[in-house]
Parts: structure tokens; sequence; C-alpha cells
């Protein structure tokens, strides 16, 4: 079948969807079915947080797309996530309907608290699930499709490319900001009472958006491996390693780096609407290029260019962020900065490098560290 | 009268005399001239209004440093008398009652009732002869500074009174600007006269003023006034001043964004070689200038009392810990990752994380106080509607100094023939004996160094505190690549143009937006001239 050819040859992706199916079943059953007296129950804040971390492994795998096997760093993607995540967040604005604080049917609570009197055209089709839907995946895509477009075409590469990047999210973050937009300013959209009309703070919502994340984050490493699998993603591999050189033998290097680009940002946003609800808050501190940086480090602490590292980066990092900032809150960014020398100095290829090196020795000879970038 | 008995005895004796007489004489005739200044303030008490006009009239001629400013508190009603002694005194109203204080020496004396005192009662031709009277002091003064005041006080309170006084002290005035601020204020009463030929030479003289008053008082001429000549000359006079107004208006933008521009133009330049020479993305180049802060911080603490000097000592101070520090990464980390620019991007970012986390710990989560040296404060006034802040005429200076000053040493010293060589090309350098590793180091110390004289800078325009460098690094990236990587000037330029461009939209869009419009900006032009504004020729640019 397509799935055993696309995961032959991919034992840690096999390993990785095994444990993450364990997890999407497991997880549920023991916050159901065992009481809470039970050392094994796994309380709603558990699997809500586990939620949120599968769809950090999505985002990762997302920009381990671009970044691993198409050498753009991208220290934007946070801009992509942050828009799905305001996408689902207006739809969720939308339900609210009259249960607000002010109690207008029509108006979110910041706009009447800022005298709008009626909504902007852009809210319109919000309160339809299946336009939230849309939007999630369009907006970020068009973005990126646009951007992607000038960027590629004029062969806007490596080091500028990430640098125009990180103004992106940038220029968004301080747009969001302003109060004059229409997406709750300073404060973003928060509040939300329901989604798809079921209580979004009930424990089986709450497992439901696991679920979702977990079946997201399967589905967008199946979608990843296809491409990457494909004639396409060996092309983009080729563009990785020697840009000129493809272009010269006869491909067009734009087209390709758009498409992948594109695809990696709507996998974002979807990361990004499947965060909102579960967190409970979107502002615009999401598109922050601190978050964007970080989303790279995640991949590249688990192992760039092997799609499943970038799950056990996301998950690892944010574990030992949320574990840090409990225990030792100063101690966190000590630990993040000293991650991100520590690794790119000893540990280039991550953690499944590491793995990949135990188990198959001598070392595979892929230390493709973008050579024709300097 | 003394001398004429000594006329008999010896020479010696008669000098020796001349001078006793001198000697005694002058405190003699201040203490007759001081007699005089307390009867006149004794008389002041008499209920007359001629007899309180002589008073004035003596104690305006008694020369006594106080004359003007006691003149101006019995103007405003403020001088008493205090029943129990007699006292003069300056009387303010605090609730229902009155704060007193002596009339010459300013002693504080307490607060008291209102029964206490009794008022020195003016009328209103005594407030006349009051007002000009000390028209009449401050004009003749012969300090100019006191005779400026003296004008401009009357420029923004109009006195018909003291008028005749300006006309009279202005042939004998020397200083130009008394002169010219001596006929706006006749010019501005003369536009109230009927003789439109008057009114019309006040208008001439008035079109050139940018005063708010000439502005104020020719706009009312221009609607109200009945000869419709006089309303067209003045129109066009008020035109002309619009439209000088607006060049000034101008101006000031401009100065604003290249105060602004220099900033990031300090901010860049550090990055500018580190990033354009060396090809080193160093994400730590905003904590860079932050250490550079935070030393102005440390140093000011190490010296309080000598704010003015500490400047002066934090510069170098600031060039030498932040240079230390990026000595340090490059020796430590960077130098491992020559050739992977993006990985030295992740990793400089972790030593920003770790840079900004060890001011927290170590300093403070919050922003301390920098304090500014007195002669940052204040401003040049160019005209009155053109003024330029000290703080921000500086900050121009001292970026173009330091750009000046990194371009000599680029050009001019051995290191930087040698930062040029290695640059241009490594393999060829280090086969002329050029010791690579260490003109990396020194390299990337000077930009680091750079970094700190900007922090130092920086300390005396925004907040000082852990998040300083991060709010400079986006911008800071952006200048250096829309001047073209690997150039200096274009680093100069690249600054200074957005800094204006910035500054000139902020009316129109507010500061936010402006700010976006402008890395929406540099997004697409990167996109027109991936190279930026002046890109390097040649094969080392390439990729």
């Amino acid at each position: 079948m397509n799935l055993a050819r696309l995961l032959t040859n991919d034992r840690g992706g096999q390993v990785f969807l095994a444990i993450l199916v364990l997890v999407a079943v497991l997880v549920p059953v023991l916050n159901l079915a065992l009481p809470e007296s039970n050392p094994l129950h796994v309380p709603t804040y558990t699997v809500t947080l586990l939620g949120k971390y599968l769809t950090y492994a999505l985002l990762a795998v997302a920009v381990d797309l671009v970044w691993g096997y198409l050498g753009i760093l991208s220290l934007g993607h946070g801009a992509f996530f942050a828009l799905g995540g305001y996408a689902m967040g207006m739809y969720l604005m939308r339900q609210i309907g009259d249960r607000g604080v002010y109690g207008n049917p029509d108006l979110p609570d910041f706009m009447v608290f800022l005298n709008w009197q009626e909504l902007p055209w852009f809210w319109s089709g919000f309160d339809q699930f299946w336009f939230a839907a849309l939007m999630i995946l369009l907006v970020p895509g068009v973005l990126a499709f646009v951007f992607g477009w000038l960027a590629f075409r004029s062969r806007v590469t490596g080091v500028y490319l990430s640098i125009i990047t990180q103004a992106l999210t940038y220029a968004l973050m301080l747009a969001f900001f302003r109060n004059e937009m229409g997406f709750g300013g300073n404060n973003g959209l928060t509040d939300f009472k329901d989604i798809l009309g079921f209580d979004i703070q009930s424990d089986a919502t709450r497992i439901g958006l696991f679920l979702a994340s977990a079946i997201a984050l399967a589905l967008g490493y199946l979608l990843c491996r296809a491409i990457v699998t494909s004639r396409l993603g060996r092309v983009a591999v080729a563009i990785r390693d020697a840009e000129d050189r493809t272009r010269f033998i006869g491909y067009r290097v734009d087209h390709y780096k758009l498409a992948i680009f594109t695809v990696s940002a709507m996998l974002s946003g979807v990361a990004g609407a499947l965060y909102v609800p579960q967190v409970g808050i979107i502002n615009p501190g999401e598109f922050s290029p601190l978050n964007s940086i970080e989303m790279v480090i995640w991949v590249a602490i688990g192992g760039r260019n092997t799609l499943y590292g970038a799950v056990i980066g996301a998950i690892l990092v944010n574990y030992g962020k949320t574990y840090f900032t409990g225990v030792l809150p100063e101690a966190w960014l000590f630990a993040l900065g000293g991650l991100f020398v520590f690794v790119t100095l000893f540990l280039p290829q991550g953690i499944a490098g590491l793995l990949r090196r135990r188990r198959q020795k001598p070392p595979e000879q892929t230390d493709t560290a973008q050579g024709d970038t300097a | 009268m003394r001398i004429k008995f000594m006329t008999g005895g010896m020479p010696v004796s008669w000098l020796r005399a001349l001078l006793l007489a001198l000697f005694i004489a002058s405190p003699l005739v201040h203490a007759d001239d001081n007699a005089d200044f307390d009867a006149a303030l004794a008389q002041l008490a008499v209920s007359s209004f001629d007899s309180k006009a002589e008073a004035i009239d003596t104690i305006a001629a008694s020369g006594h440093p106080a004359a003007a400013s006691l003149l101006e508190q019995l103007l405003q009603a403020r001088l008493f008398f205090r029943k129990a002694d007699g006292r003069l005194v300056i009387g303010e109203k605090d609730g229902r009652r009155y704060r007193i204080r002596d009339a010459l020496s300013g002693e504080p004396l307490g607060i008291v009732k209102k029964r206490a005192l009794r008022k020195i009662k003016t009328n209103n031709r005594l407030r006349g002869h009051i007002r000009s009277t000390i028209a009449t002091l401050n004009l003749s003064s012969p300090e100019v500074a006191v005779r400026l005041a003296g004008v401009q006080q009357l420029l923004e309170r109009p006195d018909p009174t003291a008028l005749a006084v300006v006309r009279r002290q202005l042939d004998k005035e020397s200083d130009p600007a008394v002169a010219e601020a001596m006929r706006t204020v006749i010019a501005l009463e003369d536009l109230k006269s009927d003789d439109p030929q008057v009114v019309r030479e006040a208008i001439e003289r008035l079109s050139g003023s940018l005063l708010p008053a000439a502005r104020n008082a020719l706009a009312r001429v221009a609607a109200k006034s009945d000869d419709q000549q006089v309303r067209d000359a003045a129109a066009a006079a008020l035109s002309g001043i619009e439209s000088s107004l607006q060049l000034n208006q101008l101006a000031e933008t401009l100065f604003f964004g290249l105060s602004l521009g220099s900033v990031l133009v300090l901010a860049a330049i550090g990055l500018a070689i580190t990033f354009g020479v060396m090809g080193v993305i160093n994400m730590a180049h905003g904590e860079l200038i932050m250490l550079g802060a935070y030393t102005t911080y440390i140093v000011q603490l190490l010296m309080p009392g000598h704010i003015d000097l500490s400047l002066f000592v934090a510069i170098p101070a600031a060039f030498v810990v932040s240079g230390l520090v990026g000595i340090a990464i490059e020796r430590g980390v960077i130098r491992f990752l020559y050739g992977r620019p993006l990985e030295t991007l992740l990793a400089t970012f972790g030593i920003s994380l770790i840079l900004q986390q060890l001011v927290r710990t170590t300093i403070s989560a919050q922003n301390v106080a920098v304090e500014n040296p007195s002669w940052m404060s204040g401003s040049l006034a160019l005209n009155p509607a053109l003024s330029l802040t000290y703080n921000r005429l500086y900050i121009i200076l001292f970026a173009l100094l330091v750009f000046v000053a990194l371009l000599l040493v680029l050009k001019k010293t051995a290191l930087g023939l040698q930062v040029r060589a290695v640059a241009q090309n490594r393999n060829m350098a280090r086969a002329m004996g050029v010791r690579s590793a260490w003109v990396d180091a020194m390299t990337f110390g000077l930009g680091s160094g750079i970094a700190g004289v900007a922090g130092v800078a920086l300390s005396q325009l925004t907040n000082v505190g852990p998040n300083l460098g991060q709010s400079y690094i986006i911008d800071s990236f952006m200048v250096v690549v829309f001047g073209g990587v690997g150039n200096l000037w274009g680093t100069l330029v690249a600054g200074l143009s957005l800094g204006v461009a910035n500054k000139f939209m902020e009316p129109w869009t507010g500061a936010v937006l402006a700010k976006i419009l402008v890395l929406v900006f540099i997004i697409l032009f990167i996109q027109k001239r991936p190279r930026g504004l002046f890109p390097q020729k040649g094969r080392a640019a390439e990729g």
C-alpha cells in the first residue's frame, strides 16, 4: 500500500507513528476510564498540555520540511502559525455570540469596548466553521505564496531570506498590536466558549482536541514524508545542496521552493488553529521573532532533515520549558541559550543524528551544512 | 572737600590721604544711596499715589539689584507691610492665608493671616507707571541678556506704557538681536494704529517674523482691518510666514529623522563590520549594545557626583567591555562555525538569550535609571519656530564621529588592512603571512566594541533594560542589508535615509504603522536589489 511505501526506510518514522497511535489511544482511556485517585490517571490538564505539544510538533515538522529538505532557514514560521491561530480565534470569538461581557450578539467584546458599530468586512464569514477552516489554510498559504514568489523569483537566499522572514513576522507583530487592525490589539482573542457546539472547557472536548492534534500530526507527518520521498522532494534536496547547479540542469528552482514553502506554511497554520482552542488565547506575542527562532531550535535539537527528529525536538524542548519555568524560571533562558550553542557546536545532526549513529556505523556522510551560502 | 585740608602736606602723605579718603568715601556714598532706597521703601507706605510714584522713581534710580523684581512684585500686588514691625514682605496666597518672605533678602517668614499684613495699594495710573519703569530698568540694563529678556517679556505681554520706553531705547541699543526684538514690539503695537500707512509699514516689518504673537496679530489684521489694501498686505505677509513655518517644520522633521537615523547607524555599524566584513551573523549584537548601556549605568554608579564626566569614562569602558565579550564569543563559539552562517545565527542567538538572562539575574529584570549629563539637556534655538535639542544633536555628531573613526581604522591602520585582506581572500591573506584567526578575533572585537559604544549613546535616549538589544537587532539587520553588506558607506546612507523616511511618514501614519511600512518597504526592496543599495562588486560578493 501507499502508506507502506512511505514508511519503508523510515525506521524513525515507524517508531514515531507507533508511539503516536499508542499515546492517542492510551491517554484518553487513562483520562476517562480511571478514577482520579488512581496513580495512572491522566488529568485533563496533562491531556491539554500534551495536545499543545503535539501542535508544536506539527509546526516543527513544517519547519523541518523547509529547513531540512529545502535549506530555507525561515525565521518567520511563527507568523504562519499565528495567522492560523487567529483564523481559528476569530471563529471562536464569533461562537461566543451574546454571551460576552457586553452581550452584543454580533460584535466581540473588544469591538464594543472600542465603540465599533459593525463587524469589519474581514470578520464576516467566520461564524461558519467551514469558512474558518478554509481561511486557516488559505491565509498562511497565500501569504507564504506571495512572499515566497517575490523572494524566490529574485533569488533571495540564505541569510538574507532568514532576515527578511524575521522582518515579516516582526512587521506582523507590530501590526497586530494595533487596536485599529481589528484583531483585539494587545490582548488578542480570548474568553472562548465553545467550538462546533461543544463546550471548550469540558473534558470530552479537550480530549477531542487532543485527538484532533494527534491525527493532524500523523497526517502532516505522512504528507511531508510523501513530499520528501517524491520526485519533488528529491529536487528539493538537490536545491538545498547545490541551488545553482539544479537551476542550470533546467529545474525551475523557484517553483519547487514556492510549492514546498507554501505547503509548510499551511501546515503551520493548521498547527496554530489546533493550538488556540487548547491554550484558550491568541495574541500578537505569538508573532514575536523569538518564537520563530525557538521553533528552529526545536528542529535543530531534534535533528534536521529527518521529520521525526523535529517531533522529538519540539516535545523535548517544550517539556523542558514547562518543567524549568515551573521549577527554576530564571534558569530557562540559560538552558535554552545553552542548548542553542551546544547543539550547533556539538550536535549538528541533533538527537536523531545520535540515534542513527548508534544504529549504523560508520555514520552516514550527509553533513550538508549549506556550504553554498557563505 | 576733605582733600583740601591736606594740600600743604608731603606728596606721600597726600597720596595716602587721597586713598584713605576714597576708602572712606565709597561706603559712605553707598550708604547714602541705601538710605535713599530705604526711605523710598518706607515712602511706599504713604497712601498718596503721587508719593508712591515718587518712591518708585527713587527705587528705580537707586540701581539696587533687587529694584526690578521688587517693582514686579508691586505690580502683581504681592508687596505688603507687616503691621507688627512695618517690615516690607512679599506675600503669596496660601489658601486663605499668606506665605510671606522678606522683600529684599527673601528670608521666609512663615504663614500669616491676612489681617497681619497691609497691602501696598496701586491704581491704574500707578501700574502703568510701574510697567514703564520696569521696562526702562530692564531695557537700559548693561546686560544684553537682561535687555533681551525684557523685550521678550513685552512680546509675550504687550504693554502700551512700556512702548514709549522701547522707542526711546531703540536708538541707544547696540545689540542687533535686542534691537530686532524691539522693532518687532513696536511693529506689533503699530498694527493697532488707525493710520493705514503706519499699519502697512508694521506689516512690512513683521512679514518675516516667526513669532506666534506676530502671526496672530497679522491674522487679526487680515481678518478685521477696514482697509482693503491693509488686509491684502497682511494676508500676503501671513502666507509668507506660513510657508516659512512649513519650511521650519520640514527642517525639524529632517532633524528628528537624522537623529533617529544616527541611532540606527550607531546600532548597525558594528554589525556592518561583523556581518558585512566577516560574514558572521551575530544575533547577540543587540545584547552587546545592551552591555554598553549597562556599562554606562555601572560607571555612573561608581562615580556619583560626576555625572557630567561619566559618559567620557563610559565610552571607552563600554568599548572594552563589549569588545572583550565579543572576542570571547568569537573565540569560544563562532570560530568553529565559519562557513555555516545559519548555524552561527542560531548559536549567537543562544548567546543573546544567555546574556539577557545574565543581566536579569545579576542586575535587575527592571529597567535601570541612567542619568543624563547636564550638557545633554536643553536645546539650541535657531529661530522662534525651530530649536534643536542638544541630546539629538550630540547623537548625530557622535554617530558621524564613530563612523569616521571606524572608516579610518579600516582604511589607515595595519589592522584595517589585514581585516580587508582577510575579508577579500582569506587564503591569499594567510599565504602573505596574515594571522587570519587573530584578525578574525580583532575584527569581531572591534565590531562588538562599537556596539558597546552605541549602547552608551542609546542609554541617553531610551530605557535601559534587558530587552534593549532585542528591540534594535532587527532594525540593525535591516539597515545593513538595505545598505549593502560589506559597505560602511551603505550602512551610513541606509541608516540615515531609513530614519528620515520613518520620521516623514509618522505624521501621516503614526509611529507603529510607519515602522511597519518601512519594514515592508525593505522586504520589497530586497526583492529588487538582493545585494542592497551599494552591492559589493566582484567575485567576493557572489554567494
